[in-house]
């Protein structure tokens, strides 16, 4: 699983440094080479501390979190007009991403605590109440894209402790009744027009469907070899948005092409097949738990932005874990890998 | 805490595996049809993307004199375009941009409305000849303003005050309906093209062929670097047959005075003066003309834009009975012709008046020219008859264009019983005729026409086509394309009897030889033959009839060539409404000393005189046009 996390990290500093060698990025690969060594260091800690003492400390962690994300929203940097970071301007952790975490836990800790072998209606009420919360946060930030990312792993959850198919119909209908009501009076302009252009790209090629026609174009254009390090126009030209981040993967597939893709895709498979792995082997239900949340958390990343890059989903701003360049993102990857290391050593206990 | 015993069913995660499996195929098949698929055409796109094909406009070819002399120039400039595909919000950039480049916001949102329907990446025309200030203020602003763009392109110099305006013309935007005449397909929209005179006659010599270079740019539409360049083919310079001394005289002679002076070289039909009043400014229309300017041109009753040398079609007037002796003297009618003038004459059962009420007298038809009697020239033209008229009217190009090479030529009208036929189905009454034999009735030509003409009877019937570039300096397979473009009846050779042309060009030299008494004096030493000419703008009995006779101002021609043997320059002169004024006669007069004064200045030998005419008449130059 290192070894396979390492692969995906490595291509990403590759890439990270093809996109920004002639940009004003251009440390960029330096730096995340440093926020990888800390990543291990993180993995480290997560694996050393039993997940059951974790599991024992969601009240407090789960508290803290909100306190913090209330306190983001409060007193965080502004940056791209939203708040989502805290700290320094030369280290700032986007707390939202250390939260999936603490859902996760949450999520893997309430689902041990029930008794019967369905999930009951109240139950899950009180479960969506608690995930919903620093969802609602996150959403406020505004970052729908994370908050999103914290439903597959409530979903997961759900799913695998099981659920009545009655309730799993009411909701669907809920949410089919919900998102017009969201479109309208939730989500922000910006994010109703990425939506739009996601529906129709062409239809405004310059505004919001510029992004995803780029991203396209960088991709399409990688065809089967792709066109070689550094040598990708539309990364070196500027017209992929940044592509050392959340577009990490045109970049990827347009200087590597279908083959580079089929890699990267290959490695996030195994790496995800392992996970689920770990989860069969898990000595317990919380150790399942906490696995199948994090392969579904990270499943959910890998589709949302590749699903993204080929203009199949919406613009949201989700990082491809390992590879986009960012301090959290690797982090966040890291802690989740420490925590299913974690359970997959104590599957020999007992 | 918690019990580790408890499993859940393995069924639930193999169903996550499969979902894993799937997504992951989906995806890879989604790559597969953007990259393999679709591969070719997005390699396409991408190079689209980061490669510009910049234009290199080519620089028009420069204009000069017969002597070398520089008339048109091109000076660097730099317009300013607006690509809104390369914008973020133009609207709120609106203030800024009009700061910028000092033009109002409504100005702005008139040229993004008025081309709202052009595509995005078309780059607008957005400020011509902007100033080094503005230059960088776009530089400056680079960032903020992406949308801004600038192109270096050479733009037109033309002479100060209109100085031979009518004959270089304009160039200006390729116009909507240009671009639709196959005749243009080489052009683009935005391009500049010669609109008139030399401009657009030579516009395939002059333009010259735009060059492009390749820029590969980044998202921002930045230059991030350079590919293949085709230069720029620059236009051809072209020597206009214009001497620039002549034309400076022309100008000056007719001064403010609407009509037009034409001089050409009888020889060859070099054009070597051409100046029509009331004058335009070229150079308005170098840089994009303002809307104003061009309604004041546009509805200038005076119509400045119009070339009155090739395009004013007048009655001669007078000046028709040089081409009247011609028929009168070749169909051996006038020879030995001699009429009583008393000051009118009953014709077809009209009376039929000379302008000199007393009369002349007894007039042959060497007197008949100098002192322009019409009782003469009224029987001379019963007695040919309008057919044999029109024969040699015809014969020296009256009712054809000259084929002179500048656009819009008129042909004027040279009347006869087939063209009454033909366009009002009305036979011809003989009575007509009378009139056309003054250069009245239906008689209309342009001054190129009369200056032909008049150069082809005074060289004996040898008649060139006009023209103002030299035809063996431009390319060979062009050369054909004018004649082709510009018809008309061209070179004509038809040898005059020596008699003929000595008669009308002796009696021509007599109107102007009152040595002495009049400001022609100047030109003492030099054969200096003409023939007055004023027409009605309406007939004597219609004006009458409107009870304003003197309210209505005659056009005043003069036609003058000199030396009378062997002539080296042709003039004609039209002052519109200007019968009232003084002379025509001196302005052809200051246009023939200017070029014997430059022959002099060069040192060439003073042509010799012919021979002393047969008749000095002193009073015959002195007396006033006859009207």
């Amino acid at each position: 699983m290192v070894i396979l996390a390492s692969a995906i990290c490595s291509l990403g500093v590759l890439q990270i440094f093809s996109a920004t060698h002639d940009t004003a990025w251009a440390g960029a690969w330096w730096k995340q080479v440093v926020w990888i060594l800390a990543g291990f260091i993180a993995m480290w800690f997560a694996t050393l501390i039993d997940y059951d003492t974790l599991l024992g400390q969601i009240p407090i962690l789960y508290s803290l979190s909100v306190a913090t994300l209330i306190g983001t929203f409060a007193f965080g940097m502004t940056a791209f007009h939203s708040r989502r970071w805290i700290g320094t301007t030369s280290l700032h952790l986007q707390v939202s991403e250390f939260v999936k975490l603490v859902i996760v836990l949450l999520v893997a800790r309430y689902m041990t605590e029930l008794k019967t072998e369905q999930l009951e209606l109240p139950d899950l009420l009180k479960l969506g109440g608690l995930v919903g919360l620093p969802m609602a946060l996150v959403m406020l930030q505004p970052d729908l894209g994370t908050a999103l990312t914290y439903l597959p792993i409530l979903a997961a959850g759900v799913f695998v402790a099981g659920l009545r198919w009655q309730y799993a119909v009411a909701i669907l209908v809920i949410v089919a009744l919900v998102m017009p009501v969201g479109y309208f009076f939730v989500l922000k302009d910006y994010q109703k027009a990425r939506l739009v252009s996601f529906l129709d790209a062409n239809q405004d090629p310059k505004g919001s469907g510029y992004q995803v026609i780029q991203s396209k174009i960088a991709v399409g254009s990688g065809a089967l070899w792709g066109r070689g390090v550094t040598k990708g126009t539309q990364t070196q030209g500027r017209f992929l948005p940044v592509p050392h981040k959340d577009f990490i993967f045109s970049a990827f597939a347009e200087e590597h092409g279908f083959v580079g893709v089929i890699v990267v895709l290959g490695l996030y498979f195994l790496l995800l097949m392992q996970i689920v792995q770990n989860a069969q082997t898990a000595p317990d239900r919380a150790g399942m738990y906490i696995c199948m949340g994090i392969a579904t958390v990270l499943l959910f990343h890998v589709l949302v932005n590749v699903g993204m890059v080929v203009g199949r989903m919406p613009v949201t701003g989700i990082p491809l874990p390992l590879m986009s360049y960012g301090g959290s993102n690797i982090l966040a990857a890291f802690l989740m890998l420490g925590l299913v290391n974690n359970v997959r050593l104590r599957r020999f206990v007992n | 805490m918690f019990n580790r015993e408890e499993k859940l069913p393995a069924i639930r995660l193999a169903v996550i595996q499969y979902a894993i499996a799937a997504i992951m195929v989906v995806l890879v098949l989604g790559l597969w049809r953007l990259q393999v698929v679709g591969g070719q055409n997005y390699h396409a796109l991408a190079e689209a993307n980061r490669i510009r094909k910049v234009p290199i406009l080519a620089p028009r070819g420069k204009l000069f004199d017969r002597d070398n002399r520089l008339i048109v120039d091109n000076y660097p400039s730099v317009s300013c375009f607006l690509v809104r595909e390369q914008g973020h919000d133009i609207a709120s950039d609106l203030p800024l941009i009009s700061r910028g480049l000092h033009m109002s916001v409504d100005q702005i949102d008139a040229i993004l409305k008025r081309y709202r329907t052009a595509p995005k990446y078309q780059p607008l025309p957005l400020k011509q000849d902007i100033t080094p200030d503005e230059v960088e203020f776009i530089e400056a602003h680079k960032d903020e303003l992406p949308e801004l763009e600038t192109i270096q392109e050479q733009r037109r110099l033309y002479p100060k005050d209109g100085f031979a305006a009518h004959l270089i013309g304009y160039v200006g935007e390729v116009s909507e309906e240009m671009l639709n005449d196959p005749h243009y397909a080489v052009y683009e929209p935005g391009d500049v093209v010669g609109r008139s005179g030399v401009e657009a006659s030579y516009d395939a010599v002059l333009r010259g062929d735009d060059g492009s270079q390749d820029v590969v740019v980044d998202s921002h539409g930045r230059e991030v670097g350079k590919l293949g360049t085709e230069p720029a083919k620059p236009g051809q310079s072209l020597r206009l047959t214009i001497d620039l001394d002549i034309q400076r005289a022309a100008e000056n002679a007719l001064g403010d005075r609407n009509g037009a002076v034409i001089a050409i070289d009888p020889h060859t039909g070099e054009v070597l003066a051409l100046v029509s009043r009331p004058w335009f400014d070229p150079n308005a229309f170098a840089v994009r003309i303002s809307r104003d300017d061009w309604n004041k041109y546009v509805t200038d009753p005076e119509d400045p834009l119009m070339d009155k040398a090739i395009q004013a079609q007048l009655a001669p007037g007078s000046t028709f009975k040089i081409i009247m002796s011609l028929a009168g003297l070749e169909e051996g009618v006038a020879q030995d012709m001699n009429v009583h003038c008393a000051g009118g004459v009953n014709l077809f059962g009209t009376y039929q008046r000379c302008w000199v009420h007393g009369g002349h007298g007894a007039v042959n038809i060497n007197k008949a020219i100098y002192q322009s009697c019409d009782v003469f020239f009224y029987t001379l033209a019963a007695r040919l008859g309008i057919d044999k008229i029109a024969f040699w009217a015809h014969k020296v190009g009256l009712g054809f264009k000259t084929g002179i090479d500048l656009p819009d030529e008129v042909s004027g009208t040279m009347p006869s019983a087939e063209w009454k036929m033909k366009n009002f189905h009305q036979k011809w009454y003989p009575g007509e005729v009378t009139s056309v034999g003054i250069g009245q009735g239906a008689v209309a030509a342009t001054p190129v026409q009369m200056v032909r003409a008049i150069a082809g009877i005074a060289s004996g019937g040898a008649l060139k086509r006009p023209h103002v570039i030299f035809p063996d300096e431009i390319p060979a397979d062009y050369r054909q394309s004018i004649l082709d473009n510009f018809p008309g009846s061209g070179d004509v050779n038809f040898p005059i009897a020596p008699a003929d042309w000595e008669m009308i060009t002796d009696s021509m030299a007599e109107v102007t030889l009152p040595i002495g008494t009049d400001p022609s004096a100047h030109l003492e030493g030099i054969d200096f033959a003409g023939k007055t000419g004023s027409a009605q703008t309406m007939s004597n009995a219609l004006a009458a009839k409107m009870g304003h006779a003197h309210s209505v101002k005659d056009n005043a021609w003069f036609v003058g060539f000199a030396p009378r043997d062997n002539p080296e320059i042709v003039v004609a002169a039209l002052w519109e409404n200007g019968e009232e004024g003084p002379w025509v006669a001196p302005i052809v007069r200051d246009v023939l000393k200017a070029y014997f004064d430059k022959k002099v200045r060069l040192g060439e030998p003073r042509p010799q005189i012919a021979g002393i005419p047969r008749l000095l008449t002193p009073t015959a130059a002195s007396e006033p046009a006859n009207p």
